[in-house]
C-alpha cells in the first residue's frame, strides 16, 4: 500500500475529487496548508505599508491505495490539478506499513 | 423651546454616541486577532468613564461660568446637572439637557479616538485613569475655549463670557476640528512617543485582522457624523441641511482622493484606503462644514484624502508607532480642515465669512492657524505630562511577554474568536459548576 500526498491549488479540489471517485478511490483526507515552492508568495499593501506574504494557501490531499493502482491514481491527480502555470503543486508517494479500519478492526487492503 | 430643534438635537446626540462603537470597530478591525477586544474596550471604557464625569462636572467645566482667567469654567456650577432640569432651563431654543446630552457624546468620542495611537500595549486600568484625567485637564477646558460662545443679553452685551478661541480669536470651528480632532491627534502623538513602539514594530507584519469590521466601523462613523456636524447647528434648520450636504460630499471626495494616491503609489486601490479616506474627509469637513460651499467641501475633502494618505507614512520616517494613524488621519486631517477654512470659506455659507480665495483676505486664515496651533501645542504638552505621571506611578504599558502573547488574554482574560480550533473546547473549572444540578 502507498500513501499518495498531493499539494494542489485549492480551486482544483473538485476536479481531483471527481477524477478519483471515477477511478474507484473511496475516501480521502483534505487539509488546508500554507507553503511555497518556485511560485513564491505575493505582496499585500495596508495603508502604504508593504507586507511580503511568503506562504500561499494550498490544499493537501491524501489518499492511501493498493500498490497496483498507484501509477493510475497519481496520473489522474496530476492531470486534474494541472493548469500549466507556476504553483500547480507536487505529488509524492510514500510506502504504508499497514492500515486498520477502526470500526471493524480489518487490516491491510481490506481496510481501504 | 422649539420642538423641531429639540427633536433634531436629541436625535443627533444618539447619532454621535454611535460613532464611538464605530471607532471601536474601525480600530478593532485594524489590529491583530490577539488585541481586538482590548481595542474595543478602550472605546467602551471611554463611554463609561467620560459619560459619568460629563454629567458630574464635565459639562459645568466646559459650559459654566469662566474661572481661572478663562482657562476653564466652574466645574461645580452645574455639578450633577443641578439647576438644568427645569422646563424653563433652555440653551437657545432647546432644553439645556438636550445640549448637555449632545456635547457629552463629543467628549466620549474624543477620548476613544486617541486609543488608536497606543494599540496592543496599553494596560486597561491606567487607560481608564488616563481617560478620566485627560478629559478633566485637557478636553473640558479646550471644549470651553472652542464651543462655549458668549452669553449675551437683548442689547448685545456679554453677560456670560465664553471661551477665547470661539469669542476673542473668532476661529471658525463648527463641530470640533480643533477641540476633537487636533486635540485627539496631538494627544495620540504624545502617548505614542511616551509608550514607545510595539514589540516588533515596524519589522514584524501587523496586518489588519478584519477589514470588513473596519468598513463597518467607517460606515457607522459616516452615519453618526451627520449628527456630529449637522447636529451642531443645534436646530432643525438651513444650517443643519447645508452642513449635512457638505459632510456627505467632502467625505465622498476624500475617499476618492485617498484611493487615487494609492493607485499611483502602491498600484492598487484598497478597502482600508477607502475607509480611511472617508474618515479623513469626515475629520477635515468637521470644522469647515458651516463655512464653505459644497464645491469648497469637495476641495477640502479631496485635499484631506490625498494628504492624509501621504501623511500616514510619516511614522515610518520618524520612527514613532502611531499604530492606527491617529496622527496621520485626525491630527493632519483636523489641521487641514481647520486651516483650509481660511482659504475656502465663502460668505454664501451659513458662517458668512469670506476666505482668501473668496476675496476675504488673510484675516480668517491667521485666526484658523493660531487656533489650530494653540490646541495642538496645549494638548501635546498636557498629554505628555499626564502620561508621564501615569507612566512613572502606576505604570502605563503592558509587560513585553504579555504583549507578545496578546493583550486580550493579559488584560481581559478573553479571546475574540472561537473558530473551532483545539482551544475553543477547554474545560469548565470545577468552581464554576458548584451548585449546578447538571
Amino acid at each position: 500500500m502507498k500513501l499518495i500526498t498531493a499539494i494542489v491549488k485549492p480551486f482544483t479540489l473538485d476536479d481531483v475529487k471527481d477524477a478519483l471517485e471515477q477511478l474507484g478511490v473511496f475516501g480521502m483526507t483534505v487539509s488546508e496548508v500554507q507553503g511555497y515552492g518556485r511560485q513564491k508568495g505575493h505582496t499585500e499593501v495596508y495603508r502604504g505599508a508593504e507586507y511580503a506574504v511568503d506562504f500561499v494557501p494550498k490544499l493537501r490531499v491524501e489518499v492511501v491505495v493498493d500498490d497496483a493502482s498507484v501509477d493510475k491514481v497519481v496520473e489522474v491527480i496530476v492531470d486534474s490539478a494541472r493548469t500549466g502555470k507556476i504553483g500547480d503543486g507536487k505529488v509524492w508517494v510514500t510506502p504504508v506499513e499497514t492500515i486498520v479500519r477502526v470500526r471493524t478492526g480489518e487490516r491491510g487492503t481490506d481496510a481501504l | 423651546m422649539d420642538k423641531g430643534d429639540t427633536a433634531w438635537v436629541l436625535t443627533s446626540a444618539a447619532l454621535v454616541l454611535l460613532m464611538t462603537p464605530g471607532v471601536a470597530f474601525f480600530y478593532g478591525g485594524m489590529v491583530r486577532t490577539k488585541s481586538v477586544l482590548n481595542m474595543l474596550m478602550m472605546s467602551l471604557g471611554s463611554m463609561g468613564v467620560v459619560g459619568v464625569l460629563w454629567v458630574l462636572f464635565g459639562y459645568s467645566e466646559a459650559f459654566g461660568k469662566d474661572v481661572a482667567g478663562g482657562w476653564f469654567a466652574d466645574p461645580f456650577e452645574f455639578w450633577g446637572l443641578k439647576g438644568l432640569l427645569g422646563a424653563d432651563s433652555l440653551s437657545g431654543t432647546i432644553p439645556s439637557t438636550a445640549f448637555v446630552a449632545f456635547q457629552a457624546m463629543f467628549a466620549i468620542l474624543t477620548v476613544a479616538l486617541i486609543s488608536g495611537a497606543v494599540a496592543d500595549r496599553t494596560r486597561f486600568g491606567p487607560w481608564l485613569v488616563f481617560a478620566a484625567v485627560w478629559v478633566t485637564l485637557v478636553y473640558f477646558p479646550v471644549a470651553h475655549w472652542v464651543f462655549d460662545f458668549d452669553g449675551k443679553d437683548a442689547a448685545g452685551n456679554v453677560t456670560d463670557p465664553g471661551g477665547w478661541i470661539a469669542n476673542q480669536l473668532k476661529v471658525i470651528d463648527f463641530a470640533g476640528g480643533t477641540a476633537v480632532h487636533i486635540n485627539a491627534g496631538a494627544a495620540g502623538l504624545a502617548l505614542a512617543l511616551l509608550l514607545g513602539k510595539r514589540h516588533g514594530w515596524p519589522k514584524e507584519p501587523m496586518k489588519p485582522h478584519n477589514l470588513p469590521l473596519v468598513v463597518l466601523g467607517a460606515g457607522l462613523l459616516w452615519f453618526g457624523w451627520f449628527g456630529f456636524n449637522a447636529g451642531s447647528a443645534l436646530g432643525a434648520n438651513g444650517t443643519a441641511a447645508v452642513t449635512f450636504i457638505n459632510t456627505l460630499v467632502a467625505t465622498s471626495a476624500a475617499l476618492l482622493g485617498w484611493l487615487i494616491v494609492e493607485r499611483f503609489r502602491d498600484g492598487k486601490p484598497t478597502t482600508l484606503g477607502a475607509a480611511s479616506g472617508a474618515v479623513a474627509g469626515l475629520v477635515a469637513i468637521t470644522p469647515a462644514c458651516s463655512a464653505v460651499t459644497p464645491i469648497g467641501a469637495i476641495a477640502i475633502g479631496a485635499i484631506a484624502g490625498a494628504v492624509c494618505a501621504l501623511a500616514i507614512s510619516l511614522k515610518y520616517k520618524f520612527g514613532y508607532d502611531d499604530s492606527l494613524d491617529v496622527v496621520g488621519v485626525h491630527l493632519v486631517g483636523g489641521i487641514i480642515g481647520t486651516v483650509l477654512i481660511g482659504f475656502f470659506a465663502s460668505a454664501e455659507a451659513p458662517a458668512a465669512v469670506d476666505g482668501l480665495f473668496y476675496g476675504g483676505g488673510w484675516d480668517q486664515l491667521w485666526r484658523q492657524v493660531v487656533g489650530a496651533l494653540a490646541v495642538l501645542v496645549f494638548s501635546f504638552v498636557a498629554t505628555l505630562i499626564i502620561g508621564m505621571v501615569i507612566k512613572y506611578t502606576i505604570g502605563f504599558r503592558l509587560d513585553p511577554e504579555a504583549e507578545v502573547t496578546g493583550i486580550d488574554d493579559a488584560e481581559h482574560a478573553e479571546s475574540a474568536y472561537q473558530q473551532g480550533g483545539i482551544n475553543s473546547r477547554g474545560s469548565i473549572k470545577a468552581s464554576a459548576l458548584q451548585g449546578s444540578k447538571a
